[in-house]
């Protein structure tokens, strides 16, 4: 343990909590779940309603993503949490706390040790492998709903693949702002598919979808839905031909590793409104800056 | 600084204590106990128990303390706690014939079979604080007759329908479904939408009921009958094969009468929209039969014009556990999205300005 | 295949109707709704269906376009590919992609059949969109070529509807359904709601692009002087029931049946 890591000490005195089963989660709860996300990666980008139950976080902070880790963590499982990007963030904090004490497996904060990642707005910098499974937090699972209100009419429109209106809204980006103006939640059509909500990610971990060799798990835990982007699946976000999908880009450096390319949170430091910029991802930021120091924690 | 930005444990765990402080408020007055909420506060207790999907008054007190007063906390709490008890069945269809009322009214008749029963009511109070009540004291109940006698207590709304003016309803062989184990799927069932709805927020239910009166979605309304009181529940097990009884559960019962003119082969009549929730609840129960019957608008080809009959919107926002977990996720930290905003902003201005400039150079050139 | 061989096909498909409508019928209530309605219609011919309100024009419009199915009847679409559409035994998934391709449906009210949220371009360039255009310049050309096809100003193209007056709006609903190169338009009353002089040069315009595109055009109207403009032929309804049916000029001139003598006779002769 280091003192760089406040999260590290009280992580592990956290105990095991008695009374609920491994996980929180019944047993049948998570069968019924796991045969959802058995459908989920046989139909990429697919979403499959799931009877959601109630857990004893609210809806909207990240209950769906728990559901899916509950229904596929196992006893040997490293977990990874985090919100922002950043592992420290409360309510990373908060969804680590609950499985470590409900499941009692080991949480980390490095990204190459993480067998489970749960995630809520960002893709971790660091490159995933294949043993790696990153599960998504979902506010709003279906990328047509604010274009059309009915559930009836977009899972209609979701079968008949009749997507011309997405691009409409794209097309009017283009016409009013001379680009497209859709900086995250970034649809994407999948395996050619299906178009989907890659989640309030910033378009910037669009790319990163895209033939990921670790499997990509979104849960929606109040509009019961769940879908997912299995290992090396085509992901393309919409565009036009002529304007083509592009990321965000920074003129600054991190303010603490110097990194040029990865995704940078501004921070206002001062009443002048002066400015600095620090990775979002702050295991990567981490890395960068202490390459050999070894970080694993345990939850128990 | 960077850390300071960010929340962790220890603030969480201060977090607690503050709000258990808070809750407990000045320690030199008693603390409140599970049971004077019970007591006490009955009405309270109900609606928890109703929103919450649990029967049981001592949890429900419980939870109401806990979430100090807050009535969506205690339900949600009420709601996570329910999630994880096994489930065992499905009890009969209680037989509301057979209640033992403690209150029943009916607005469409003067006097009918087992009579008009006040019973304990808001209504006719005149809404003056009482002072009398700051000060602790008896309040004894009005006197009792101890003999008299129960009477029979036909629900107002199937003598109107042994007339064939009110549409009947045809008792369901299927399966009782399920909402909380498997999501709503659009077109639902009357059954379905019966069960969103008892687990409903009240106050969404009122106010979608009441924009029916106003005229969205208007459907004519009278209050058939209201019946509060005490009903058993019974349960069939399927190794026993008869059914036995459970125990008894305050219930009030609501059903309206709205007319509807008829039309595409369907004679004049009456139809019915239904409200149920557990305990004194009133309003809920009313809230709710409006709203049952303005969503009956597809059944009775009748124009979609008002919030109150489009099933999706009514459903699909009527729990108050998850619009208040949705719009409170507004307080997480959306930094990222944010700066994805901020990058795209900039970057707009920055191309709106550019031909400012050059023309304002050209102007100087 | 011989060139001959090419041009006796070729005639032959002129031969054979595009469209053909066997006993269609739906009825709300007694003589409500349209029944026992057959015809067939010919690549770039136009239909019109006349009659009061309530005698089950639009219901049958409705039918036709694949909007209601129907209590009985047959309605069948030869497609661009030559093969005969049973519109009813069709999937949903067909009809839509007719509805957004090969046919076109224009509203009475210019707001029923526009996306009143987004820019004329945008209304122009969504259907050639829903066929996999992805091309933001092609989009523009066509929004404004067809802008100018229907006489608005081009630079109008990143306005929103609503800032068009009534006549214009109509005018973006006609270019925003013959984008796709329709071969078959319904319109319901398609001049309804406009003062007589913007009614006359919408008109005068749909009749120019009917035939230069060689559009076959179902058009129901309460106005018999838009029906002799525009209509070869006509069929006249009244109480769900189609009482005359015939050409259009033969209709409005030698009116037959007592009811088309009282419709004719009921307007002023031109």
């Amino acid at each position: 343990m280091n003192g760089l890591n406040p999260n590290a000490a009280s992580q592990a005195a956290g105990a095991l909590e008695s009374g609920y089963n491994f996980a929180y989660l019944d047993e049948q709860t998570k069968r019924m779940i796991r045969r959802g996300l058995l459908k989920a990666v046989a139909v990429p980008g697919y979403q499959v309603p799931f009877g959601g139950r109630e857990m004893p976080l609210p809806y909207g902070w990240g209950t769906g993503g728990m559901q899916l880790s509950a229904a596929i963590l196992g006893a040997d499982d490293v977990l990874k949490v985090i919100d922002q990007g950043a592992d420290d963030t409360t309510n990373a904090v908060s969804i680590r706390r609950f499985f470590a004490r409900t499941a009692g497996v080991a949480t980390t904060t490095r990204t190459p040790e993480a067998t489970v990642i749960q995630t809520r707005h960002r893709i971790p910098e660091t490159p995933l492998h294949g043993e790696q499974i990153l599960v998504f937090q979902v506010p709003i699972p279906e990328p047509l709903r604010f274009i059309e209100p009915s559930e009836t009419e977009t899972r209609t429109m979701h079968a008949l693949g009749d997507y011309g209106v997405m691009h409409v809204k794209l097309y009017e980006d283009i016409a009013t702002f001379g680009h497209i103006a859709t900086s995250y939640a970034y649809p994407v059509t999948v395996d050619e598919r299906y178009v989907m909500d890659p989640s309030p990610i910033p378009k910037f971990d669009n790319p990163k979808l895209h033939m990921s060799p670790a499997l990509m798990l979104f849960g929606a835990g109040r509009e019961k839905r769940l879908y997912a982007v299995p290992p090396f699946t085509e992901v393309v976000s919409l565009d036009f031909a002529d304007h083509p999908f592009a990321v965000q880009r920074w003129e600054e450096n991190c303010a603490f590793c110097g990194s040029h390319d990865s995704y940078l949170d501004e921070l206002i430091v001062d009443d002048a409104g002066s400015k600095r910029f620090v990775c979002s991802d702050t295991d990567y930021c981490m890395q960068r800056r202490e390459p050999f120091e070894p970080q694993q924690e345990v939850g128990q | 600084m960077y850390v300071a930005v960010k929340g962790g444990e220890r603030a969480i765990d201060n977090a607690h204590l503050l709000l258990a402080k808070m809750r407990r408020g000045d320690t030199s007055i008693p603390e409140l106990t599970v049971e004077q909420v019970r007591q006490q506060m009955p009405l309270a207790v109900a609606r928890v128990m109703s929103e919450g999907s649990l029967y049981d008054s001592e949890l429900a007190a419980l939870a109401i303390k806990q979430a100090a007063g807050d009535l969506m906390e205690a339900i949600f709490l009420l709601r996570a706690y329910r999630t994880t008890l096994p489930r065992f069945g499905s009890s009969l269809p209680l037989d509301t014939t057979q209640m033992l009322l403690s209150r029943r009214i009916s607005a469409t008749f003067k006097d009918l079979p087992g009579g008009q029963l006040l019973g304990p009511t808001f209504d006719y109070t005149h809404r003056l604080l009482d002072f009398a009540l700051l000060a602790e004291g008896e309040h004894p109940g009005p006197q009792v007759d101890a003999t008299a006698q129960l009477e029979s207590c036909p629900r107002v709304l199937d003598l109107l329908a042994a007339e064939g003016l009110l549409a009947r309803e045809r008792p369901s062989a299927a399966e009782v479904p399920d909402m909380t184990r498997e999501p709503l799927d659009f077109p639902t069932s009357r059954a379905q939408r019966l069960q969103a709805l008892a687990r409903g927020d009240e106050g969404f239910l009122l106010a979608l009921g009441y924009s029916t009166q106003r005229g969205y979605g208007r459907n004519h309304p009278f209050a058939g009958e209201i019946r509060i009181g005490e009903v058993e529940v019974w349960i069939e097990p399927e190794e026993l094969g008869f059914a036995v009884p459970l125990g008894d559960i305050e219930i009030t019962e609501c059903e309206m009468v709205n007319q509807f003119v008829g039309g595409k082969g369907i004679e004049p009549q009456f139809t019915r929209g239904y409200g149920l929730a557990f305990g004194y609840a009133e309003r809920k129960a009313m809230g709710m039969a409006l709203v049952d019957r303005s969503l009956r608008a597809g059944e009775y080809a009748e124009e979609v014009e008002g919030p109150a009959q489009q099933e999706e919107f009514v459903l699909m926002h009527c729990d108050n556990v998850e619009a208040a977990g949705f719009v409170s996720h507004l307080k997480l930290p959306h930094y990222v999205d944010f700066q994805s905003e901020l990058e795209l902003i900039r970057k707009l201005r920055k191309q709106a300005e550019a031909p400012m400039q050059a023309a304002a150079q050209e102007n100087r050139a | 295949m011989s060139a001959a061989e090419l041009i006796h096909g070729a005639a032959v498909e002129l031969d054979q109707p595009l469209f053909s409508v066997h006993d269609l019928t739906r009825l709300y209530g007694p003589e409500k709704g349209c029944q026992g309605v057959s015809f067939d219609l010919y690549p770039g011919e136009v239909l019109g269906i006349v009659g009061e309100s309530g005698s089950g024009k639009s219901t049958l419009l409705s039918l036709l376009s694949g909007r209601c199915a129907p209590d009985r009847g047959q309605v069948s679409y030869r497609g661009k590919d030559g093969a005969m559409l049973d519109l009813y035994a069709a999937s949903e998934a067909q009809r839509r992609t007719l509805l957004r391709t090969e046919w076109g449906f224009v509203e009475q009210n210019p707001r029923d059949g526009l996306r009143m949220g987004v820019s004329a371009g945008a209304n122009i360039g969504e259907r050639l969109m829903a066929q996999g255009v992805r091309h933001y310049g092609q989009l523009r050309a066509a929004g404004i070529d067809w802008l100018q096809q229907v006489e608005i100003d081009p630079m109008r193209i990143d306005d929103l509807p609503r800032t068009f007056s009534g006549g214009m709006q109509q005018r973006l609903q006609i270019a925003r359904n013959l984008v796709s190169s329709p071969r078959l338009v319904f319109m319901d009353e398609p001049t309804g709601g406009l003062d007589v002089s913007v009614q006359a040069r919408l008109l005068d315009l749909l009749r120019g692009l009917v035939r230069d595109l060689d559009l076959a055009v179902v058009i129901v109207t309460h106005d018999l002087a838009v029906a002799r403009l525009l209509a070869d032929r006509l069929m006249v309804m009244r109480r769900s029931h189609v009482v005359e049916a015939g050409l259009t000029d033969q209709i409005l001139d030698d009116p037959q049946h007592p009811y088309s003598q009282l419709l004719v006779s009921s307007v002023l002769q031109p």
